[in-house]
């Protein structure tokens, strides 16, 4: 589990991984409702995280914890 | 223009491992790159923030420096406590000069030392009671400080004190605020994380105590962070921004209070110079306030027009028209700097080596004079900072990560630049091998180099750095008999 930052807009996320200085586009997320978001993201750079489904964030960024399913190095 | 293509250049790097024992060179190899403009993801080609390797000579500094002498030093009405042994604080004393306005010793301490000279007895006993006693000290003999910040060295974090505890105690007896930073110099690989560290303390201890109190603001506020007023920095942007119609608000942490930290949440944008040392304080402040931030570059009229244009645009059309007024008023100014200088300074080649945000922000500046930056590096770059590197270096330049002392010099032996600019570490052996030499790290006691009133003593500096008849006339004591041929090449 690692603390992430998701930044931008709907549409155009970017995903934030201060440990890493890891900041990339968001291609895909696997949910993105206003009443469920997150799940399965996956990256510009091919990583792929995983976040707990939940209510789409009022305003972003917002700080979160993400799995790593698959990071590209 | 670049003297040495692709292919050379590699040649050069690996030439230049070939006398590491096989594991520093495995390691050392993946600090050194050739610039590929073509790629987007610095790590491809560069590994940066690891560990230095023993053995070899670094210039980095430590988590300490990277707290109390970058991120908090400059905060003039605060004491600044150099909690531990007293040597920490008195070799880093006033070095940096970040200038501020003041009566230093009754409204602002900025070159002061104050430190609790842990002895023996304190690392046996602790140090928290001596620590308690000093602040009460510092209330009685300095009343008009507003608030004090306990910078841990090194054997706070060993013998375990607990600041804390201490300064919660002192903070709620004198109604300032006491700030303990955890920045002992053993944690992370170089100053960098002291600047998250510090960050973090901001974070916790200064930004959350004026929360919900009232604000009389404008829709013109912004705040300028990191920029630490070496030689008078954060005073020539900040008319800039003044004077096309920006209220700047606060001052991160160059000429800085503590009232204008607590402040900046008001603000409607953060824009950041530093963004090494500061990027973290203004992602905070953009979740948890919802400020945006935005990078700006002040060296170099090309650049500064850039970044005026850019700040502009996160405002309406006043200020935007503010913007062009400043540029146009101006652009005859720094003509007349670039008729007199680029004539001089033209076509010379420069090798940067230094931190934070200079080894990118300067090539403009550099090319404004007609000068080329043929190799950059970070001290204690990371991965984002080689990202925007990347493109603003040309092709088959060269980039390095942590330095070491010996790679340095083979590097400028080989690429012959007309001018290396990097710290005081560097700068008397470059001299001695009479390669002209300029400290990028204090401007070389000149100043300021930002903004506009800026550029014309960088380009003055240059050229009579670069344009010193001196370097012709030396000879290094070790060369007093070899060739004179190869000598005046060098020089």
């Amino acid at each position: 589990m690692a603390n992430i930052m998701i930044q931008g807009s709907k549409g155009a996320y970017v995903f934030y991984l201060p440990k890493r200085d890891l900041e990339d586009a968001i291609v895909s997320m696997e949910f993105d409702t206003p009443e469920k978001w997150g799940g399965e993201i996956k990256l510009n750079n091919g990583g792929m995280y995983y976040i707990e489904p939940q209510p789409a964030p009022a305003r972003l960024p917002i700080s979160l914890r993400a799995k790593r399913l698959d990071a590209a190095e | 223009m670049s003297a040495l293509t692709r292919e050379e250049t590699e040649a050069l790097i690996q030439e230049v491992l070939e006398v590491y024992p096989e594991k520093a060179k495995k390691d050392r190899e993946k600090h050194l790159a050739v610039n590929d403009q073509s790629i987007e993801q610095s790590k491809k080609c560069i590994t940066s923030n690891r560990k230095s390797l023993p053995g070899v000579m670094t210039i980095r500094g430590c988590a300490y420096a990277g707290s109390k002498g970058v991120v908090w030093g400059p905060i003039k009405d605060m004491i600044h406590i150099s909690h531990g042994p007293v040597g920490c604080g008195q070799y880093s004393r006033a070095g940096r000069r970040n200038y501020y306005v003041g009566t230093t010793g009754v409204n602002t301490f900025g070159t002061m030392n104050f430190t609790s000279d842990f002895q023996e007895k304190d690392i046996v006993f602790g140090g928290d009671k001596k620590l308690a006693k000093l602040i009460g000290e510092i209330e009685q003999l300095f009343p008009l400080n507003k608030g004090i910040s306990v910078q841990s060295e090194c054997p706070i974090g060993l013998i375990g004190d607990d600041i804390e505890a201490v300064s919660k105690k002192a903070a709620a007896e004198t109604g300032k605020p006491v700030v303990p930073v955890r920045c002992e110099g053993f944690r992370g690989v170089s100053q960098s994380l002291g600047h998250h560290i510090a960050n973090d303390a901001i974070r916790d201890w200064v930004l959350p105590r004026r929360e919900g109190k009232a604000f009389e603001g404008t829709p013109y506020d912004v705040a300028v962070i990191g920029d630490y007023n070496i030689g008078g920095d954060a005073w020539s942007s900040r008319i800039l921004l003044e004077e096309m119609g920006l209220r700047v608000v606060a001052q991160w942490s160059g000429d800085g209070t503590i009232a204008e930290m607590e402040k900046t949440p008001y603000v409607k944008v953060n824009l950041i110079h530093c963004y090494r040392s500061m990027n973290y304080i203004a992602r905070h402040m953009e979740e948890k306030y919802n400020i945006p931030w935005m990078e700006y570059n002040f060296f170099g009229p090309t650049k500064v027009a850039e970044s005026l244009r850019a700040i502009a645009a996160k405002f309406d059309d006043k200020i935007k028209e503010g913007a062009e007024r400043v540029i146009a008023k101006y652009q005859p100014l720094m003509q007349a700097v670039i008729d007199k200088y680029k004539p001089r300074l033209q076509g010379k080649r420069v090798m940067l080596y230094v931190g934070g945000l200079r080894p990118r922000h300067v090539i403009g500046a550099y090319e404004d004079l007609g000068m080329e930056v043929v190799g950059t590096g970070y001290e204690f770059g990371h991965n984002d900072d080689y990202d925007r590197t990347i493109k603003d270096m040309g092709n088959a330049t060269l980039i390095y990560d942590d330095v070491t002392g010996f790679e340095f010099e083979e590097f400028v032996k080989r690429v012959k630049p007309d001018l290396v600019g990097s710290g005081i570490k560097e700068k008397f052996i470059f001299q001695k091998m009479g390669v002209p030499f300029r400290q990028m790290h204090s401007w070389d006691y000149s100043g300021p180099y930002h903004g506009y009133d800026g550029f014309a003593i960088f380009a003055r500096d240059m050229d009579m750095t670069l344009n010193n008849p001196c370097w012709g006339k030396m000879q290094a004591p070790w060369l007093k008999k070899a060739d004179s041929e190869t000598e005046k090449k060098a020089a």
